[in-house]
């Protein structure tokens, strides 16, 4: 008799049998589903109305494809759009941020690696006092420093040029980069550092030659930090410099939040678009890269 | 070649004594081995001696030049890592080449070095390759090989076979008692297994919590051990003590439970003992007879077998003498099963006699 009955338990074997439809898929991918749409749909609306034209616009069909697409709301948020007296569009501040980034990144990460690799391998008396006040300065709010290095740059007559608010930005990111890269170097095996010391390697030697060729992914890492911090950076910039350098995100501001004439919907997004472009691209490149280095610098510390 | 000394060195971590008062003298070509556990300070005498760490106080000598605070580079020293160490980004001619380099060299030099040291050590075949490319035993190679292209007088290795595998680790061993037979350098070797310090070194320094127990040679330390410590420490598996007291005239009898043991033939150390003084007699497991030769021994018990461990060569028995445990060692091809009585006997002669205050071989 028993034989006869069929016992799946029994005759089990090989991989175990998935439900594609289980409850707990459907919860899982219900959720992701919600999420996206919640955060896609503006960008939906901000690229649709970015492409129509003020007539079609104020119709108020807001999720509604464009009509008759145009590309002039592009053309004029780039090159036309007015702030103040400059007509020049966005590219102004466009060139502005681009002079204000590549300096800003690639000091502030030449000097937080040497700060980091310092700190990891070559401590010296009050190493860990200096790398402690370094990190306590992250947590100050910024508003209390606004007025004190508005007087210093005053005083270093950089106040209102691309190169004072260079200064602030790697002077800001010190704080989290040296963390970074100091924890990265911690975690690399202090015996390679000892192998190369015997070897007869400096300083210098070891940080170029040894240390910095193993870094590419927290290099990484922190480009992508810097590079969408300083770009989106709008405080500092609408304080340390002045209309004519004014960086991108603050001259968005300004097309944006003009009170005067008609507001142009379809200019505004595409404006909007424009400036929030280069960190997007940055994450595209190099969204693997970002992953693996955040994982290797946060394990030991 | 050069001669290796360390005066009366000290070495805080804040309030951590990690080193005492530590003095070695090590003759040009000697191979001395560093054995303790982990915490005794043998990693951290290394690297005192190749620069890699400032002492607190004392002095260190190489080629009885005074160098202390040199740089390791200045040092005339190779060092071979745990963790191979190697560039991972360079190539193996690359790690090799990378001390020559920085000691700028000529290039003549260097290709002619790194050739030989491959041939010494059958790497040619790997000189392109990436150390990712590399296995265990290779890569360690690879990194003697770093120490043997600097023409140095001292090799230091920190538990270079730690972190391979059984055979491997038993094969490498080999070749580097056969390398140091070859180049005669000096060289200082740090583990913390028994077998390749008894098997390497010419001199082993036997370490604990920042002092060395007792430096001499191989034989010396396993049939003659210093302390209590040190005969734990050396001999696997581990020898058995028994406590007791002394008693007689001469100090010369050992009283354990109900047993009376005349140390005959013991060679007492120079330490003081007195009659009634409380003492440990330590009796390895492999100098016990067992049946037919126990007979012939001063002394004999029949015991009862309780565990037995197989261990292919030969098989470790646990049972009980004068009320404490006792193991013993038979042939491998013995057949015996715990309730068996089994007759055993060692001669006092060979055992070591503990003070149970100091510990000090009496």
């Amino acid at each position: 008799m028993a034989d006869t009955i069929l016992n799946p338990v029994a005759e089990a074997r090989g991989p175990r049998p998935k439900k594609a439809f289980s409850r707990a898929n459907i919860f899982i991918y219900g959720t992701l589903l919600l999420v996206s749409v919640y955060y896609l749909l503006p960008l939906y609306v901000m690229i649709v109305t970015s492409f129509k034209g003020m007539p079609e616009i104020r119709l108020g069909n807001v999720f509604g494809p464009p009509l008759e697409p145009t590309f002039q709301p592009w053309v004029k948020a780039w090159a036309e759009a007015c702030t103040g007296i400059n007509c020049d569009g966005l590219s102004r501040g466009f060139s502005n941020s681009v002079k204000i980034l590549i300096p800003s990144v690639t000091l502030s990460i030449l000097i937080a690696s040497v700060n980091g690799y310092a700190l990891a391998n070559w401590k010296f008396k009050g190493s860990e006092t200096f790398f402690t006040i370094l990190i306590i300065g992250a947590f100050i709010p910024y508003q209390t420093m606004l007025y004190p290095i508005v007087i210093m740059l005053r005083e270093i007559k950089l106040m209102g040029s691309i190169w004072g608010l260079v200064l602030v930005h790697t002077v800001f990111g010190m704080p989290i980069l040296t963390l970074l890269f100091r924890n990265y170097f911690t975690s690399i095996p202090d015996e390679l550092f000892k192998a190369a010391r015997v070897d007869g390697a400096g300083f210098w030697g070891i940080y170029f030659k040894i240390m910095l060729p193993m870094s590419l992914p927290i290099i990484v890492v922190a480009i992508i930090l810097q590079v969408t911090g300083i770009w989106n950076d709008f405080l500092f910039g609408v304080i340390y410099t002045k209309p004519d350098t004014y960086p991108m995100t603050v001259q968005l501001n300004n097309i944006v939040n003009s009170v005067q004439g008609v507001k142009e919907y379809n200019v505004n997004m595409a404006a909007t678009l424009l400036t929030g472009l280069v960190p997007l691209v940055i994450y595209f490149i190099s969204g693997k890269l970002f992953v693996r280095g955040i994982a290797a610098g946060a394990v030991k510390g | 070649m050069a001669t290796v000394s360390v005066k009366d060195l000290v070495l805080n971590f804040g309030a951590v004594k990690v080193l005492r008062d530590l003095n070695l003298n090590i003759p040009t070509g000697e191979f001395l081995v560093l054995l303790g556990a982990s915490g005794s300070g043998k990693s951290t005498l290394l690297n005192c001696i190749a620069g890699l760490l400032d002492v607190t106080d004392g002095q260190i000598f190489i080629d009885d030049k005074n160098v202390t605070w040199s740089e390791p580079k200045d040092r005339g020293i190779g060092m071979v890592f745990q963790s191979y160490a190697l560039y991972p980004q360079m190539t193996v001619k690359g790690n090799l080449s990378f001390g020559l380099k920085n000691a700028k060299l000529p290039k003549a030099e260097i290709e002619k070095r790194i050739e030989r040291a491959a041939s010494v050590l059958q790497i040619e075949p790997l000189l392109d390759r990436k150390p990712s490319a590399l296995s265990g035993g290779q890569r360690q190679r690879v990194a003697i090989g770093r120490a043997l292209v600097r023409d140095v007088d001292v090799f230091l290795f920190d538990e270079p076979l730690s972190n391979l595998d059984a055979k491997l680790r038993a094969d490498l061993r080999v070749e580097i008692k056969r390398l140091h037979q070859r180049l005669k350098n000096t060289m200082i070797y740090v583990t913390h297994d028994q077998v390749e310090a008894m098997t390497l070194a010419d001199r082993i320094a036997v370490m604990s919590q920042g002092i060395i127990l007792q430096l001499d040679t191989p034989n010396v330390i396993y049939n003659r051990p210093a302390n209590k410590y040190v005969a734990g420490f050396i001999g696997s598996p581990e020898m058995n003590f028994l406590d007791g007291s002394l008693s007689g005239a001469k100090a010369d009898i050992f009283e354990t439970d109900d047993k009376k043991i005349k140390l005959s033939g013991y060679t007492f150390s120079e330490q003081n003992r007195s009659s009634a003084q409380s003492a440990i007699l330590g009796v390895r497991p492999e100098q016990v007879a067992v049946n037919d030769h126990a007979e012939a021994m001063p002394v004999t018990e029949s015991v009862e077998v309780e565990l037995v461990e197989p261990m292919g060569a030969d098989t470790l028995v646990w049972s009980t003498f004068a009320k404490q445990p006792f193991r013993f060692r038979m042939e491998g091809t013995a057949i015996v099963s715990p309730g068996d009585k089994v007759k055993i006997g060692f001669d006092p002669a060979k055992a070591s006699l503990f003070d149970t205050d100091t510990e000090l071989r009496l």
